[in-house]
């Protein structure tokens, strides 16, 4: 028999789902201040105080300066830090998961270390090294110093895939006279393929809102999180808020999409 | 584990020259060093090397003008230790206070999410998640105007006394929430959320739900439940949630530059402006490292603590 309901116990036994959408709450009013300030048109330079309704700022995205220059450099540096620490990053999965080799851990910690290490001293470091060489900063310096700190992570999403396969298919495969190279294209690839896809996602994710790094390696040349950065000094223009929320909703479409596709094909 | 175990012979293709068993084996011998070679190299030019270059800087003493020297001038070490000890302390401070928060407001959620979320799990998971879609610095400055001096959030709690609470603890001042410890805090916090559900999510979600009716069984309460079953049986993602909070929060200067004042700087934001401001490398280069240090050895020592295995 349940117990009469009070007040009291009706908390206690809600206690997780309470807690629980507090915190969820706590993650996302920031998006939701984000889009609501959208729409502002604030009197001065700064939009932290809510004037009046407007979507000018909706209708003119690149009307500020340098923005959308700013944004096109961070997809394009995102896109190609995405395939090389993707390709680098898949290679050595597959080696630390499927081959005994000496210098085995050794390996394993300089996968590691990246990923423990703050990113103000990789980002310090790397510049130190870049200053030495008397390399000019720009395109090329932010592009290698990505494709570093995405390299682990893909590492990790890869080899937690590759760990969980059954070799039993891949020896079927052989058993049925597939080529090594057919079995790795037929087989082995396609079951990788979520996380390949996971640790790709996570790079692009990881670089094109990187700013520490980049703002150590970047000289002159400014990012999408950059130009943020200066905004927050000189003045923050609403568009900022406009590129925020379209990527926001943009990227859960995708999900969602992705989720109903997902549910089709398993219902048919 | 080797790729393959084929049985009997690898099938020859007819006529061309068959390769013997032992320069196959020979060559499928050198397959994972031909996978690592590209990745590892890149990792060691563009990884280690820079550490090594930072260790020399550390060590060199000069000008910006005149050039600087290797000196082996271990002072620099010690200038900086004793001029920046207070923002190294605050570091550590706020990173454990963020960390702790993120322990305990995450933790209902992870459950939450793990256990009774049914079929709005997905959903949940995606929201969890989907703050990351927005670039964080437009979300931390969302803070900024959340906690605005007189605004809704900061006047409720000023009318509700709570203010009155946190500047007797000294993390606030006067009537403002920006500016303030609790603010740096706050956004460290919620910056790092993500980072300490998602490994709790995972360690959940594997447990055996038919342990805690083993318990319910054994007439343990609900929290005797969790205090004996669920919680030990969640450690390697709390383990591995406090690491990916603590970490990037000790080394963070973007929520102290943005939400805090001068008194909040913490040892991030002093590597920053040696290095891009004021241009002393060997003082950046020297703090560096011992913020590299001393994040290690609290690594090292919290995971032999905690008895996790191999983490990568």
């Amino acid at each position: 028999m349940a117990p009469p309901a009070t007040p009291a116990r009706w908390l206690r036994r809600h206690f997780v789902v309470i807690a629980g959408l507090g915190t969820l709450a706590y993650l996302l009013l920031p998006n939701v201040v984000v889009t609501v300030f959208s729409f502002n048109k604030p009197n001065g330079r700064f939009n932290y105080q809510w004037q009046r309704f407007s979507t000018d700022a909706w209708t003119h995205p690149c009307g500020v300066a340098d923005l959308c220059g700013s944004l096109s450099l961070s997809l394009r540096i995102a896109v190609w830090s995405t395939l090389g620490a993707t390709a680098l990053g898949t290679a050595i999965a597959f080696a630390l998961a499927r081959y005994r080799f000496r210098a085995r851990s050794a390996v394993s910690t300089l996968i590691f270390l990246p990923m423990a290490m703050p990113e103000v001293v990789m980002a310090a470091s790397l510049a130190t090294l870049f200053l030495n060489m008397g390399i000019t900063f720009g395109f090329w310096t932010i592009l290698i110093a990505h494709i570093t700190f995405c390299l682990s992570f893909v590492v990790t999403a890869v080899k937690a895939r590759v760990m969980s396969m059954d070799p039993r298919l891949e020896q079927a495969a052989q058993d049925l006279y597939a080529s090594p190279l057919q079995t790795f294209l037929r087989v082995t690839l396609p079951i990788a393929a979520p996380g390949i896809a996971a640790g790709a996602l996570l790079s692009f994710a990881l670089s094109f809102d990187d700013f520490i790094i980049t703002n150590f390696n970047a000289g002159s040349s400014v990012t999408f999180p950059m130009y943020v950065w200066g905004a927050a000094q000189r003045g923050t223009p609403v568009q900022i808020n406009v590129i925020g929320t379209a990527m926001f909703a943009v990227a859960v479409l995708c999900v969602l999409a992705g989720q109903l596709v997902g549910r089709r094909r398993k219902r048919s | 584990m080797t790729l393959t175990t084929t049985t009997g012979e690898p099938p020859a293709s007819a006529g061309g020259p068959v390769p013997g068993p032992s320069e196959a084996a020979r060559r499928k011998k050198l397959v994972p060093y031909w996978l690592l070679v590209p990745g590892i190299l890149w990792l060691l030019v563009f990884f280690a090397a820079p550490l090594v270059y930072q260790a020399s800087t550390s060590l060199q003493t000069g000008s910006l003008e005149e050039g600087f020297k290797l000196t082996w001038h271990f002072g620099t070490y010690a200038d900086a230790l004793s001029e920046y000890y207070p923002q190294f302390l605050r570091s550590v401070g706020y990173a454990t206070a963020a960390t702790v928060l993120c322990l305990v407001l995450g933790y209902p959620l992870a459950y939450l999410i793990a256990f009774r979320a049914g079929r709005w799990r997905n959903l949940l998971m995606i929201l969890v998640i989907a703050p990351f879609f927005t670039s964080f610095l437009i979300r931390t400055l969302a803070w900024k105007t959340i906690l605005s001096d007189g605004g809704i959030v900061v006047s409720t709690l000023d009318s509700l006394h709570v203010l009155g609470l946190t500047n007797a603890l000294g993390i606030t001042e006067g009537h403002r929430v920006l500016a303030t410890p609790l603010a740096v805090v706050c956004g460290l916090t919620y910056n790092f959320l993500p980072f300490m559900i998602l490994p709790l999510y995972t360690s959940l979600e594997r447990i055996d739900s038919r342990l805690h009716e083993a318990a319910g069984d054994l007439y343990a309460r609900p929290l005797t439940t969790f205090r004996k079953v669920t919680f030990p049986l969640s450690m390697p993602g709390v383990v591995a949630g406090t690491l990916l909070t603590f970490i990037p929060a000790a080394g963070d200067y973007i929520n102290a530059e943005l939400l805090g004042s001068t008194d909040q700087k913490m040892i991030g934001n002093v590597i920053q402006s040696q290095f891009l401001r004021v241009l002393d490398y060997p003082t950046a280069a020297a703090l560096s490292f011992i913020l590299m240090a001393a994040i290690l050895a609290l690594v090292m020592l919290y995971i032999r603590k905690s008895g996790t295995e191999e983490l990568v």
